[in-house]
Formats: structure tokens, C-alpha cells, sequence
């Protein structure tokens, strides 16, 4: 259950430097576990799955709907149950890559990972483009001309476009995969750390954590104004759910199961959601106190406010004692879509962002209304779902008849998490 | 008989329609507000008062009430129609017939906060107003401002006109549904909320209110209309709110309702 932390992090980072690939890196007994081969996490697909449909929702502009996603109910909303899961799948599947193949190739699988999530993301901001200089060509309400001034930027796109490509200008919701290919190619680096000392690693993010909030670190982005997600702080939810991967979470299980952890879980729910219903039933502010209200405001999202992360911990230490790894529903084939999106996170994330432009666009063009919105975001999910049991088609049908299949080890879709 | 039926039906119609017609000639200035613009009343009220505002119509000195603003002020070339010309009016309805009420616009088309800010200083020694409304954070999220130098910078701003001796109420964005895909209007909508709890002063707000229409179906504010209709109206209510919003955080009593 433990790790075997014994061995001096020093020589397995300098064995794994000195013959990076081909080396059984095992034998040194390595600094971190791994669950066996082939186990694969459905709690993980689940609430990735989730945590995309979450995302797609939250994207389309408010309904009914929206009152089920969980940034109503408190603090944290999908994105952090969507970074963290990446983290912990990231690690699990490179980890394994770089115990077994060695530094170099995990990293080149790594990195041709992070190209799959560029593409991606330019794939999108073409599909934004075209959206966003439509609406310019075709909406002229005079109610909104200071509202039009978005379309600025249109009048130099060669600045604009070279400036997406450089992941510096990213419009409105499109500032998720940008965060997670820098989190991705710092992956290389965090695992290595990790191999060598787990914990370390994990305190070195907390480290530069405090250090990006003391000193205000950030990403600057363009035409001005800097990264809506900011890497520097995001990183501690990666870290941890890499550092949960390797071994942390079986670490963990005794704090995990303890009562007092899990009734100061409900405790904190239960105070964010009171807090949650005050933005929506001001009445209540009242009976909050004036001296708390300061200190809590503003819940900071792009820097990752300790109440969001704590927010999400708490919530994950439920889930975890509540909904343990063999529970049968997990096979139910009501929750198989979910796991199904979960599965193939990167394609069914940009699938989202596309619906979500599109339902708006219809929202928009065609009509709207309650019924029209309820239809388009339920045949969205259906869409996402259709489109990952595709995907899973492919995977195991289609490309099985060709040449010999990849091994599990370099499966991207396990590490996936666009 | 038939003629006596006839004629009474006449004079009742007559009867009934006279006050009717009354009303309709006083229409610029005495119109009932018409049903979409309501509200739930928690949108209209505030718990932080207006004591400048309040004091100067229990002394019957002249209201002056300035709005600083951007595009969104006013509607192009129907200025009369904007929403502080729609406060003015409204509020001269709702204060006795002996207090005047001047409405004067400051836009500051394209500004940031911070650059709306550091005018005010020069702004307050020209005017000396009882009431500044400013209306701001359009400009800022469009261009993806930082929220924390907003929240200073807005800061900054209504600290400024407060020493300038005046009552300030905030107002915030628009809810612009087709836009919403490209503007991140909730770092600023927060930020607004932060700064007017912080400083006890009324937020009046726009955004929330705009989106209770929408939602609702008073207003189709996804319309692609170019005419300036939509923007008419939706100006109206919202003057009409406005008046409401200041006359209610300024604890003021309505002046003999003539209906």
C-alpha cells in the first residue's frame, strides 16, 4: 500500500537520464505505483463525462437546465472536476509510459498529445471565427452598438489569427485547452519530479501556487488582459491529481474514510451552497456576516481560489467514501453514455464547444424560448454521446481489422482529457 | 325606446372614454408604466441609501443628477428616448411640481473604468452634482481587462466622486444575449457587486434586470432589428426603473398621486 520512498530520488533520476530508453526503470524500484494494467478507472470516465456535459451546458446561455450544474450549488464548478481527472489520466497513462519505456519516449508521446489539443483548439477558433463574423455582418440592433465593439479585432485579422496561434488570444469559453496544453507540456517535467519524490513534486505546486498569488504571476494574453485560466495556479489541481494517481490517493484512503474528514466535507458544501444562494436570493445576504463577506469576496476563478479548490476536495472526498471503485452502477447501462463521453474527452470537449456555438447560433437565428432550449441542449448531449460511441467504434472495431493494434501503454484516449 | 337605449350607450361610452382620452394627452408625461416593464421588486430596491439625494429634495433645492456613461447611454440619434432622459421625466412625475430635476449625460464612449476615472476629478469641479449615476464595465470586458485592476480602478472612481460631495449609485453591463459567446461579462458583473457592497452604495442592476425581460419574454432581446424601436422601449423601462431604483434607495415619499 505504501510507496517505497526508500531509495534516493538521485539515482533514479540519473539512471533514467543516463540510458533514457530501453531501461527496465522498475527494477530500481521506483519512487511511485501504479495500479495494475488493464483496471481501468470507471469512476474517472464517469465524472469526466460528467464534467463535459457540465461544461457543454454551462456554455449554452442560461436555462433550466442550468440550475443542475453544479457551479449553482457552490464554489467549484466542472472545470476543476475536468483538470483534475486530466491530471490523474495524464499521469496514470504517461507515468506508466515513462516506468516502462523511459524519459524520452513518454515525453514524445506526450508532446504529440499536447499537438492533437493544438489542432484542436485552432480547429475551434476557426469555427469561432466564422460564428463571430457572421453576427458582425448581420447584427445591427442599435440597442448594442457599444456591445459590437467585440468585432474589433476583426478589422486586423492577420494580428488576431497569428495571435491565436500563439494561444494568446482566445476568445470567451475557449480558454480551457489552451490552459491544458501548457499543463500538458509541463506534464514531462512534473512526472519526472514525481518519480523521483511524489511528494516534493506536490509541494513544489503548492509552492508555486502561493507564489503566483503573493506575486501575481500570469500569462498575458491578447489584445490585453491575461489567461482567464491561470496556468500558474491551475497547475495545483494537475499536480494533484497526477500526484492522486501515482499513488497519493491509496495514501490518502485512511484520511479518506475517516468520519471527521468526511462530516467537514458536508459542513463546507453546506456553508458554499448557503453562500452559493445568496447570489441568487440577495434577501439572504443579510445574514451573512459583513466581516466574512469581505474576506470570501471575490472568488477568484482565474487563479483558483483556495474556496473553489477546497470546495472541489470536499466534494471529492464524498465521492470517493460514497461511490466506491467496484459499484455495480458504474456497468449500468444508464450511466454508459456518460462513461462513453468520459471516454474520449478531447474529441467530445471540442464537440461541446462547437454545440454550444451552434445551439447559441440557433437560439439566436431561428428561435427561442424554454422548448427550443430544452431541445437543443438535450439533442447536444445526444450528439455527444452518439459521436463517442462512434469514436469507440472506431477504436475497436474499425482500426482493430488493420495493422496490429497500439498497446494499452500509449493509448492517448485513456490519457485524453482535451 | 331604441333611441333612448341608444343614447344612454352613447353617453356611457362617452362617459367612460373622456377620462381615457384625458390620459392619453398627458401621455408624455403621466403614462403608466407600461406592463413589460415589471420587475420583481428585489431588482428595484436597495438596502444602501442616497442621504445627499434625500436631503436635497426635503430642502427643495434643485435634484441634479448626472450620468456618466458610454454608447450604451443612449440610443443613436434618439437621444430623447435614452434612459436618463426617460429617468428625468419620470422623476419630475414622481416629485411635487416644486422640486426640479436636471438630468445631464457625461458619455465616455470607448473608455475603460480607469480611464472614465480619472476624469472625474476635472468632471465634479464643472458640475456639481447631488447624484452621479455611473454606468460602466462595458468597455472593460469587451477588451478582457483585468477584474482586479477593474475593481480598483471602479474603486477609485466612485471615491472620487464621493469626495466631490455627490451620492453615487453604480450601474453595470447590458445583457446582450448575442454577444454573450465573446464577452465574459461575470469577472465585471462580480466585481461591480464587490465594489458597491464595500463602499454602501446602490447598485442598480442593468444586466440582471435586462435578462428578467429576455427571459420572460417581454423583450426579444436576441432581435437583429436595426430600427430603433426595440432600443425605445427597452430605454423606457429602463429609465422608468432607474427613477424607481433612486427614488426608493433615497427613502423619498411619493408626491400626491393624482391617480
Amino acid at each position: 500500500m505504501t510507496i517505497a520512498d526508500q531509495v534516493t530520488g538521485s539515482t533514479i533520476a540519473g539512471a533514467a537520464e543516463a540510458k533514457p530508453a530501453g531501461t527496465k526503470p522498475r527494477a530500481a524500484a521506483p519512487a511511485i505505483t501504479l495500479p495494475a494494467i488493464g483496471e481501468r478507472e470507471l469512476r474517472l470516465d464517469l465524472f469526466r463525462g460528467l464534467a463535459l456535459w457540465l461544461i457543454f451546458i454551462d456554455h449554452l446561455p442560461a436555462s433550466l437546465l442550468t440550475w443542475f450544474t453544479i457551479r449553482n450549488y457552490g464554489f467549484s464548478d466542472a472545470t476543476e472536476i475536468f483538470i483534475f481527472i486530466s491530471g490523474y489520466t495524464a499521469a496514470f497513462v504517461y507515468g506508466r509510459a515513462m516506468l516502462e519505456s523511459g524519459v524520452v519516449i513518454a515525453t514524445a508521446r506526450i508532446l504529440r498529445r499536447v499537438w492533437q489539443i493544438y489542432v484542436a483548439h485552432v480547429f475551434l477558433f476557426t469555427i469561432f471565427l466564422a460564428e463571430i463574423s457572421y453576427v458582425a455582418t448581420r447584427f445591427e440592433n442599435p440597442l448594442y452598438t457599444e456591445e459590437m465593439g467585440i468585432m474589433d479585432f476583426l478589422k486586423q485579422p492577420d494580428v488576431t489569427i497569428v495571435q491565436a496561434l500563439l494561444l494568446r488570444f482566445r476568445p470567451v469559453n475557449m480558454d480551457v485547452l489552451p490552459l491544458y496544453i501548457v499543463l500538458m507540456l509541463a506534464l514531462p517535467l512534473i512526472l519526472w519530479s514525481m518519480k523521483w519524490r511524489p511528494d516534493v513534486t506536490l509541494g513544489l505546486s503548492v509552492v508555486l501556487y502561493a507564489v503566483t498569488w503573493e506575486y501575481d504571476l500570469y500569462l498575458s494574453a491578447y489584445p490585453n488582459g491575461f489567461w482567464a485560466f491561470n496556468p500558474f495556479a491551475w497547475q495545483l489541481l494537475f499536480v494533484f491529481g497526477a500526484w492522486c494517481a501515482l499513488g497519493g490517493a491509496r495514501r490518502m484512503s485512511r484520511i479518506l474514510s475517516s468520519r471527521v474528514t468526511m462530516w467537514m466535507a458536508i459542513a463546507y458544501l453546506a456553508a458554499s451552497f448557503y453562500v452559493t444562494l445568496t447570489w441568487y436570493v440577495p434577501q439572504l445576504s443579510q445574514f451573512t456576516p459583513k466581516l466574512i463577506e469581505q474576506w470570501m469576496y471575490p472568488i477568484n476563478k482565474t487563479d483558483l481560489d483556495v474556496l473553489r479548490f477546497t470546495h472541489f476536495l470536499a466534494l471529492a472526498a464524498l465521492t470517493v467514501r460514497f461511490l466506491p471503485r467496484d459499484w455495480p452502477g458504474l456497468k449500468s447501462p444508464w450511466l454508459r453514455p456518460l462513461i462513453l463521453c468520459g471516454q474520449h474527452s478531447l474529441e467530445i470537449f471540442c464537440l461541446g464547444v462547437f454545440l454550444a456555438f451552434a445551439g447559441h447560433f440557433i437560439l439566436a437565428e431561428v428561435s427561442g424560448g424554454a422548448a427550443m432550449h430544452a431541445l437543443i441542449s438535450l439533442s447536444g448531449v445526444l450528439i455527444m454521446w452518439g459521436v463517442a460511441w462512434v469514436i469507440s467504434w472506431y477504436k475497436r472495431v474499425a482500426d482493430k481489422s488493420g495493422a496490429k493494434t497500439k498497446n494499452a501503454v500509449g493509448n492517448a484516449d485513456l490519457a485524453g482529457g482535451g | 325606446m331604441k333611441a333612448k337605449v341608444l343614447l344612454s350607450l352613447i353617453l356611457l361610452y362617452g362617459g367612460l372614454t373622456a377620462p381615457v382620452a384625458r390620459a392619453d394627452d398627458a401621455a408624455p408625461t403621466a403614462s403608466p408604466a407600461p406592463a413589460s416593464c415589471e420587475l420583481p421588486a428585489y431588482l428595484l430596491t436597495s438596502e444602501s441609501p442616497l442621504p445627499k439625494v434625500a436631503a436635497a429634495v426635503k430642502a427643495g433645492r434643485p435634484l441634479e443628477i448626472l450620468v456618466i456613461g458610454s454608447r450604451s447611454t443612449t440610443i443613436p440619434s434618439s437621444e430623447n428616448s435614452s434612459y436618463p432622459a426617460r429617468m428625468e421625466a419620470i422623476l419630475k412625475e414622481k416629485l411635487p411640481p416644486s422640486e426640479e430635476v436636471h438630468v445631464s449625460v457625461e458619455i465616455q464612449s470607448k473608455r475603460t473604468a480607469e480611464e472614465a476615472a480619472s476624469t472625474f476629478v476635472k468632471l465634479m469641479e464643472a458640475k456639481t452634482p447631488t447624484l452621479v449615476i455611473w454606468q460602466t464595465g462595458t468597455v472593460d470586458a469587451i477588451r478582457a481587462i483585468d477584474p482586479d485592476e477593474f475593481r480598483s480602478a471602479v474603486t477609485e472612481g466612485v471615491a472620487a466622486l464621493q469626495n466631490a460631495g455627490a451620492d453615487v449609485v453604480l450601474m453595470n453591463l447590458q445583457y446582450s444575449p448575442r454577444t454573450e459567446t465573446m464577452i465574459s461579462a461575470q469577472p465585471f458583473l462580480d466585481n461591480m457587486r464587490v465594489v458597491a457592497q464595500e463602499h454602501g452604495i446602490p447598485l442598480f442592476d442593468r444586466f440582471a434586470i435586462m435578462r428578467q425581460w429576455n427571459d420572460q419574454g417581454q423583450f426579444d432581446l436576441f432581435s437583429p432589428s436595426r430600427g430603433p424601436e426595440l432600443a425605445k422601449q427597452v430605454h423606457d423601462c429602463l429609465g422608468r426603473a432607474l427613477a424607481r431604483f433612486v427614488f426608493d434607495a433615497a427613502r423619498l415619499e411619493p408626491a400626491q398621486q393624482q391617480n
